[in-house]
């Protein structure tokens, strides 16, 4: 397989999904600034394609976790919330294109539920920053009606479950009508809001609705994990023609990272390397992805090498990096918190299984959450939730 | 004053504004007084609110409700507004003791009712609206024929609601953008999309703007405004705030304007959008095609309000009630509440009475479950087309030599498009994985890939009509 670095010019590192390469290049032509430093971090890792992974190393690899990629790219940069990440990109890109609007329950001068439209409303004004009625079928009716004509609107779901009344808009409308209309309505819209299982929230707000959507034809989906791609996620999903979908995670609000001065964005379709190991690639999303880098500290003691792959993007899957690090490593552990029963690793699963058989040699396994509502008792919770020590227990039984 | 009780007010500013805005337990010169003074420490404290609101159109003041000068009545502030007591247990009716009355200009014979209020309409105009009805009538009549021949694998006709079509087209501008239900070929027709466009959609042939992939009469133009069919009922009222909300933004002197029949209303995106229009104070036009008839469910299983008009007020929205059958009639109100909708940035609702004199579609047979002498009886006693036409031919504007030259032109002009239509080529196979994103992705190109792959084990599987 050829190298995965290509036309990355810096330019192009901070230009939207240009159409036009899309046909020259792979679909993936725009690399994230973190990946590329991510890679030159990883030179000593050697080659991708070599099939010659030693199992059970006995020398304990010094860097267990992902080293912080941020601190690499620039000496400046600035620290922040995930929340905060979020409002920053939303606020650029609202300063950048006039067009930007948000819609939503309580965004306005509340600043939102989980505060990332804080300051936006006194900044931006109401029309731009828009209370609505609590009817979400409307408001993202509303917001797909705007965006036909022209505005290019973020929809706020003040928890994603509750999108769960706006699928009848975002299935028939947002995702139907660029198609059935031939081409001639675009619907760039955002729907983005907090998902996953929280604390004690209660089972109707501890939805993973990625799993829910994944099958609508013409909308993409992404998943944030960091204040480094959350930002840039958003940023890439407003700057989009199509509908994007943003999943973040209600836990995950307030981690700190530091994040560069300069403008950038992340690729829509590009999953993220967290650690090159050789051993066996674990595949994880969102707020997993923390449980598996804390399950990784374990399995490097232990004297495994896992490679972590936040894949960030639901829908489609970049399966360019994935199946790359499949080909190394031959071993694939999904980790996700979609339910067992048609989550994103039960699609992950059948895409692997489908384009990567031949490099196989243990059946692909997915750790998910069980197909049960999400119970309010604290300890009950926990337990619908894949753990670290689970993930632990997995990797040793694949990497037999 | 009606104070607005924000979540952006302090708790302890919630309770200085109750005190002072006291609960009528004072004597009645008391009440008086606080009904009529501004308390100025109260105003301060309202003003200080530090959030301000940038190109804000909120209503500032709420009407208040029944404010009573009355000695002994006694008022309190409830959030939304002053509210007066009663103590007599008194419901409001569940209707009026009268219907709504309903606006028209013309009589069932196409005579000018005397006094009548209507907006003037030019010579132009008034002959463009009855040609245009006429080749509505007969661009239906024809391609239903054309479905149960078995060329066209569907359609829905207009017939009996062309006037609710042509005439509010007519009185619209071409910058109003349309949302449209599926009953509406009309305001395309008006708006300039040819005979051969409408036979092109039906077809799903090449030279369509949708490329063939949605059913037939699910037309979309966005040339001339007219935002492509989507099939959910009144899925397109939401889209139409968010349009109208869009325009104000941009602040153009254009307006949204969604239609929808009776049967749409009972959806929750119908309250949604009604509720939200008046919220966002978006303007926007509901016009609610209330042909009697969702399929086989007449409107008294549909609803038990008086139609829809006043379900407007519910939502604080100004509404009409128009026969749907008088084109003039139509014309005026659709004319009068653009204006409205532009210039105080509101919505409004008009029901427009008719009756689907047709079939729902092609898949119904409307006999089953009404009386044809019914059918007749609208086709012929309330015939839109015929009202018009009184009323032109009386003005000198129109002859019968005009109509037979007229209808023999359109059904020659119909009959032709429909044989191109028939004839031209399909979109290529292409056209199927394209535009579901700007840019196909890579598991849409593999699949594309497979399909082809396929078709070229077994071409002879393949119709033999969809180019590769």
């Amino acid at each position: 397989m050829s190298s995965i670095i290509h036309g990355a010019g810096a330019a192009t590192a901070l230009s939207t999904f240009n159409p036009v390469d899309s046909k020259k290049l792979t679909n993936l032509s725009v690399r994230s600034q973190r990946y590329i430093v991510a890679g030159s971090e990883a030179s000593k890792k050697k080659s991708f394609g070599s099939a010659l992974t030693v199992r059970h190393s006995q020398k304990l690899i010094p860097n267990a976790v992902a080293t912080k990629e941020a601190d690499t790219s620039t000496s400046t940069g600035h620290e922040l919330l995930l929340f905060e990440a979020l409002q920053e990109g939303l606020e650029e890109e609202m300063d950048r294109d006039a067009n930007v609007c948000v819609m939503g329950e309580d965004v306005g001068h509340y600043g939102g539920s989980y505060k990332v439209t804080k300051g936006l409303a006194d900044k931006f004004g109401d029309l731009r920053v828009l209370d609505t009625p609590i009817c979400e079928n409307a408001f993202t009716g509303m917001a797909i009606g705007a965006a036909m004509t022209g505005l290019r609107p973020v929809i706020e779901g003040m928890n994603m479950g509750f999108l769960l009344l706006a699928f009848n808009q975002i299935s028939n409308n947002c995702g139907m009508l660029h198609y059935t209309s031939g081409g001639q309505f675009t619907i760039p819209v955002v729907i983005r809001g907090p998902g996953g299982v929280g604390r004690q929230l209660g089972a109707e707000h501890s939805q993973r609705l990625e799993s829910y959507f994944q099958s609508i034809p013409g909308i993409q989906m992404v998943a944030c994990s960091t204040p480094y791609n959350a930002k840039g996620l958003m940023k890439a999903a407003i700057r989009s023609e199509n509908p994007v979908i943003l999943f973040e995670h209600v836990l995950l609000y307030n981690l700190k990272e530091k994040i560069p001065d300069e403008d950038y964005i992340c690729n829509l379709e590009e999953a993220e390397m967290v650690r090159p190991g050789e051993h066996i690639t674990i595949l994880t999303y969102s707020r997993m992805r923390y449980h598996v880098m804390q399950a990784a500290k374990t399995l490097v003691n232990k004297g495994y090498d896992p490679e972590v792959i936040d894949i960030r993007s639901l829908k489609p899957f970049d399966l360019h990096t994935i199946g790359n690090s499949v080909k190394k490593t031959h071993r694939v552990l999904i980790v996700e918190e979609c339910m067992r029963t048609g989550g994103i690793g039960a699609s992950l699963t059948a895409a692997i299984n489908e384009n990567f058989h031949d490099y196989l040699d243990a059946p692909v396994m997915c750790l998910s959450s069980q197909d049960v509502p999400t119970p309010y008792a604290g300890t009950l919770e926990e337990w619908t939730v894949v753990q670290p020590a689970q993930i632990v227990t997995a990797v040793e039984q694949l990497c037999q | 004053m009606a104070l607005r009780l924000r979540s952006s007010l302090s708790k302890s500013n919630f309770f200085n504004i109750l005190r002072y805005n006291n609960l009528g337990f004072g004597t009645a010169s008391q009440t008086t007084r606080h009904l009529r003074t501004h308390d100025p420490t109260t105003l301060l404290r309202v003003s200080q609110n530090p959030i301000t609101r940038f190109c804000n159109t909120m209503a500032e003041k709420l009407s208040s409700v029944g404010e009573h000068e009355d000695a002994n009545a006694q008022v309190m502030d409830f959030p939304g507004g002053k509210v007066a007591f009663t103590p007599e247990i008194k419901f409001i009716s569940e209707s009026s003791k009268e219907r709504v009355p309903c606006y028209r200009v013309l009589d069932d014979n196409g005579q000018l009712i005397t006094n009548s209020h209507f907006v003037q309409v030019s010579e132009e105009v008034a002959v463009k609206m009855y040609s245009d009805m006429v080749t509505l009538q007969i661009m239906d009549n024809i391609f239903y024929e054309a479905q149960r021949q078995g060329r066209l694998s569907f359609y829905a006709t207009t017939i009996g609601e062309e006037a609710i079509n042509i005439a509010s087209a007519a009185a619209l501008s071409p910058q109003d953008v349309i949302f449209p239900q599926y009953r509406e070929p009309g305001v395309l027709l008006w708006r300039g999309f040819t005979l051969q466009e409408f036979a092109n959609q039906c077809f799903g042939n090449k030279s369509d703007n949708g490329k063939g992939r949605q059913m037939p009469v699910h037309y979309g133009s966005n040339k001339l405004n007219y935002f492509t069919v989507s099939a959910t009922i009144a899925t397109q009222l939401p889209n139409a705030v968010g349009a109208a909300y869009s325009l104000k933004m941009d602040k153009k002197d254009a307006c949204a304007v969604t239609y929808f029949g009776d049967g749409g209303s009972s959806e929750g995106d119908f309250h949604a959008a009604l509720n939200f229009a008046a919220v966002m104070e978006a303007p926007v036009l509901f016009i609610c095609r209330n042909n009697g008839w969702a399929i086989s469910t007449p409107t008294s299983d549909q609803f038990r309000s008086d139609g829809l008009v006043v379900k407007g007020r519910a939502y604080g929205i100004r509404s009409i009630r128009v026969d749907g059958n008088d084109a003039l009639a139509m014309y005026s109100a659709v004319h009068t509440a653009r204006e409205m909708a532009i210039t105080e940035e509101r919505p409004i609702l008009i029901e427009a009475l008719t009756y689907r004199v047709g079939h729902h579609s092609t898949s119904d047979d409307s006999t089953r479950y009404r009386s044809a002498d019914e059918i007749e009886w609208w086709n012929k006693a309330r015939n839109p087309l015929s009202r018009l036409r009184t009323w032109i031919e009386s003005n000198g504007w129109w002859s019968d030599e005009e109509e037979s030259d007229l209808r023999s032109r359109i059904k020659k002009e119909m009959l032709e498009a429909l044989r191109v239509a028939e004839k031209t080529e399909k979109p290529n196979l292409e056209n199927m994985f394209s535009d579901v994103y700007d840019v196909p992705p890579l598991n849409l190109r593999e699949q594309e890939r497979q399909v082809r792959q396929t078709i070229k084990s077994y071409p002879q599987d393949y119709p033999s009509d969809v180019p590769l």
